[in-house]
């Protein structure tokens, strides 16, 4: 009997756990695996504003692909940042998210980085350009473009900085092969875990964001990073959900991330400011040859191109890896 | 008194209101809990027509690699369980009592920690100057841990209900002890051996947790099946997921067949 | 001579697979001191997390513990045509994957799933589901052989005397069966609070909120927080050695019985 007694009063417990915040409005910001610091930050800046009193946050990080799919099945989300636009485009095809969402001063952008290569402490292997990853006895780490944006990002400057060494369509293909056939040792599933697994020793060069590679280093880790000099330019989206209940507060608090005061904040954690005026204040290296998206053909065809798991550039690489 | 025990039916002790809400209770539980879910994954592989995601080469290469190194990680668990058991129950040597309760440690330990754990000491700084992680070395390294106690648990209480005298009759003529193992005992074990066996082999191919962190993933070369669905699913394809998870339970379905058939042979045998 | 290096091999077999990567977690948990990783366990998310894994076992361990002696019953006591399929089936989660458990769920209760729109998904009534799922034949697959062994004799003895069904139930079958149970039972909540694969597809990884402990180990992980995922890991370990302990207190009764 007693054992019944206990039964109930757990089920009786777990709605009671479920709920339990003091604050007015909770807003459920829902982003991709690597802004999590920065927000540590900016979200108690927020809720220091006239606009951000009263509100409360609950975040979730995951990968990119992942994080749009579970919102699509129901995960709830007032705010979300993505790694890629196409993840975005995804919750648009649900009528999670207006389709005019990168109609605004900064097309939907909050963040910036560049694609870099990050190398042990002192660069013994000596990389510096794309050409270098592909000498004898380098070891490349790189998410899995499958699963990981970060990846297709790291895939498109590759494609991209070999175009802009002077090579053909077919040419860089045939670099991207080389590369992935010889030399990448290990790809993990989102960019974090490709840097837990370099940073736990595997590898002599990682590809990633800037700013996971500045993250890492405040992080105490002993590694270096260098940008190519052609390198692509990283936009991470962001948009407030159709199906927001709160969507004045989710709208000051995007608002909130274009102040000065909210992108120092990603600039201090690494992040390539937006705003022109912050830009100024942080000393980020400007790649020569920096290009967007737009550059290899923007998102549209590149997914397609490179990324259908059935028939793609990618999936003919990754199947030449086998056995 | 005596009339009624004798009027009485075959072993149905209870009456049939009590024995119709076990029946319905646990029909319905097992329903809700169990069988919703895997027929709405049935379902949505249908619906999708996703079929044909399973023969995606990068979906075909997962497959293959799990299966093998599951049979693999399960015949060498034959041997070596074998030999942990027979140890166990025949040997003895201080701090056995200790041993004997280490061996459910795999099964008590949560899978992410042993990933964890596995990757910090067969990892690239390992301590012991194994560097495993990210090869298949480290995928069956990670199957071998968490399999250990399916065959060990299945073989060591055979082994203790063994009778001995036969053994002891064999040794008395003179045949040696491994000529024994294998005429008088091993015949004897066989059915646990392959039931645990089995077990072993089911867990190995469904394995996530452990394996996750330490395979690398690295397409066509490391990636096992349950982390290639999720990869699916977290490329936002559960369709293609499902597809493959489909293929997992068909596998996970003959394996319990199949030890269901062991067990009634085992039994059979018996009496 | 030949005893002995069997013994070797096997107790090296297990030192190497075992005792080495175990101690490794207590050693990297403890590294930097004892404080440090009290700290970490002492966060408030990590205590939500495990809040959340010991609300979730708490009602999985009681429904399955009810689910699998009823069933158990249904499956020795009463031959109902067509219940051998139960028995099969009872099995299936030992052998499936815990993502295809995930991504079931994911597929029942999503957006467009059958039972889709009742806020199942990426919250608490989820994870306690798919720890339900993977938790669930461990009971049943305890009670089923001692009940076959134990035979109806008393049952039918009782009943002569004309002791009620519950009675029966209460004084006969259930103390024979007590200690299956119990063993059933502890084996439920050590898979209960270590599950992570499908916890890890249904979660939603909301901070502080549908966090489980196995889930909080995998994420500080990736987040840089080493100290906090060892930490967490040592109460996982602890639990599980706990486990072990009573698990190996309750078997014996089973084998000399």
């Amino acid at each position: 009997m007693r054992r019944i007694s206990i039964v109930v009063l757990l089920v009786l417990a777990v709605p009671a756990l479920a709920a339990g915040s003091t604050k007015d409005v909770k807003l459920a910001l829902v982003a991709y695996s690597t802004p999590k610091d920065a927000y540590t930050k900016i979200i108690p800046a927020f809720e220091k504003t006239a606009a951000g009193r009263g509100v409360g946050f609950s975040q979730s990080y995951g990968a990119s692909g992942e994080q749009a799919r579970a919102v699509v099945q129901g995960l709830p989300a007032d705010v979300i940042e993505l790694s890629l636009a196409p993840d975005v485009t995804t919750l648009v095809q649900s009528h999670l998210v207006s389709p005019s969402w990168d109609k605004n001063a900064y097309h939907g952008i909050v963040t910036r980085s560049v694609v870099v290569f990050v190398v042990r402490s002192g660069n013994t292997k000596h990389v510096r350009t794309w050409n270098d990853l592909l000498r004898p006895g380098v070891q490349v780490v790189t998410p899995n473009p499958f699963t990981s944006g970060g990846a297709r990002w790291n895939v498109m400057a590759a494609y991209g900085g070999a175009l802009r060494a002077g090579k053909t369509p077919k040419q860089a293909i045939a670099y991207l092969t080389e590369l992935f056939k010889k030399h990448v040792v290990a790809q993990p599933s989102s960019a974090r875990e490709a840097l837990q697994t370099f940073l736990s020793g595997k590898g002599d060069v990682l590809l990633s964001y800037e700013n996971e590679a500045i993250l890492a280093k405040n992080k105490g880790q002993s590694i270096n990073w260098v940008a190519p000099k052609a390198t692509i330019l990283i936009e991470n989206p962001i948009a407030v959900t159709s199906t927001t209940k709160h969507a004045p507060q989710a709208k000051a608090f995007v608002k909130f991330l274009y102040t000065a005061q909210a992108q120092s904040l990603f600039a201090e954690t690494g992040y390539r400011p937006v705003l022109k005026s912050v830009q100024k204040k942080f000393h980020f290296t400007s790649p020569k040859q920096l290009f967007t998206i737009g550059y290899v053909g923007g998102w549209t065809k590149v997914q397609k191109k490179f990324f259908d798991p059935n028939s793609s550039v990618m999936a003919t690489i990754e199947r030449s890896l086998g056995g | 008194m005596a009339a009624r025990a004798e009027a009485l039916p075959l072993p149905r002790s209870w009456p049939s209101g009590g024995a119709a809400l076990a029946v319905a209770f646990s029909t319905a539980y097992l329903s809700l809990i169990v069988l919703l879910p895997i027929a709405a994954l049935v379902w949505a592989t249908h619906a999708h027509a996703s079929w044909q995601a399973v023969s995606s080469p990068q979906a075909v290469a997962a497959l293959k690699l799990t299966v093998l190194v599951s049979l693999g990680v399960a015949v060498f668990q034959a041997i070596a369980g074998t030999a942990v058991a027979w140890t166990l129950v025949r040997d003895s040597f201080p701090g056995q009592s200790v041993v004997n309760a280490l061996i459910d440690l795999p099964f008590a330990l949560p899978t992410i920690v042993t990933s964890l754990t596995l990757l910090a000491l067969y990892g690239p700084r390992s301590p012991v100057g194994v560097d495993a992680a990210f090869t298949r070395w480290a995928i069956l390294l990670a199957l071998l841990f968490v399999t250990l106690p399916f065959v060990v648990r299945t073989v060591q209480p055979v082994l203790v209900e063994l009778d001995r005298e036969m053994e002891d009759a064999a040794a008395s003529l003179g045949a040696s002890t491994f000529a024994i193992f294998r005429r008088v005992v091993l015949p004897n074990i066989v059915p646990a051996i392959l039931s645990g066996v089995a077990l072993a082999f089911a867990r190995a191919v469904g394995e996530f947790g452990s394996v996750v962190l330490v395979s690398g993933n690295v397409p066509f070369r490391t990636e096992v099946a349950s982390v290639y669905i999720l990869g699916r699913i977290e490329s936002g394809d559960p369709a293609g997921a499902a597809a493959v998870s489909v293929v997992l339970l068909g596998i996970a379905l003959v394996v319990l067949l199949g030890i269901g058939a062991i067990r009634r042979r085992a039994t059979r045998h018996d009496g | 001579m030949g005893r002995y290096l069997l013994r070797c091999g096997a107790l090296g077999y297990l030192a190497v697979l075992l005792l080495a990567p175990v101690g490794l977690v207590f050693y990297r948990a403890f590294e930097h001191g004892f404080w440090p990783a009290w700290h970490a366990i002492a966060s408030p998310d990590a205590m939500h997390a495990l809040k959340l894994t010991l609300v979730a076992a708490a009602i999985a361990v009681p429904a399955n513990m009810v689910f699998g002696i009823l069933c158990a019953l249904a499956i020795v006591r009463y031959r109902v045509p067509g219940f051998r399929l139960v028995n099969a089936l009872v099995d299936l989660p030992l052998a499936l994957s815990p993502v295809v458990v995930g991504l079931s769920l994911l597929l029942l209760y999503g957006r467009n799933g059958w039972l889709g729109g009742h806020n199942v998904l990426f919250a608490t009534p989820a994870i306690v589901l798919a720890t339900i799922f993977v938790s669930l034949p461990f009971v049943v697959r305890e009670v089923v052989p001692v009940l076959r062994e134990i035979g109806t004799e008393q049952e039918q003895a009782a009943s002569t005397l004309g002791a009620s069904g519950f009675e029966i139930f209460r004084r006969i079958t259930l103390p024979s069966i007590r200690w299956a149970v119990a063993y059933g039972v502890v084996l439920t909540t050590a898979r209960a609070l270590g599950e992570y694969g499908a916890v890890r597809v249904v979660s939603g990884n909301i901070v502080g909120q549908t966090e489980t402990t196995t889930l909080f180990v995998a994420n500080r992980y990736q987040d840089f927080e080493t100290q906090a995922a060892y930490a967490a890991s040592i109460v996982l370990a602890l639990i599980a050695v706990v486990t072990l302990l009573l698990m190996n207190r309750l078997r014996p009764k089973e084998e000399t019985r």
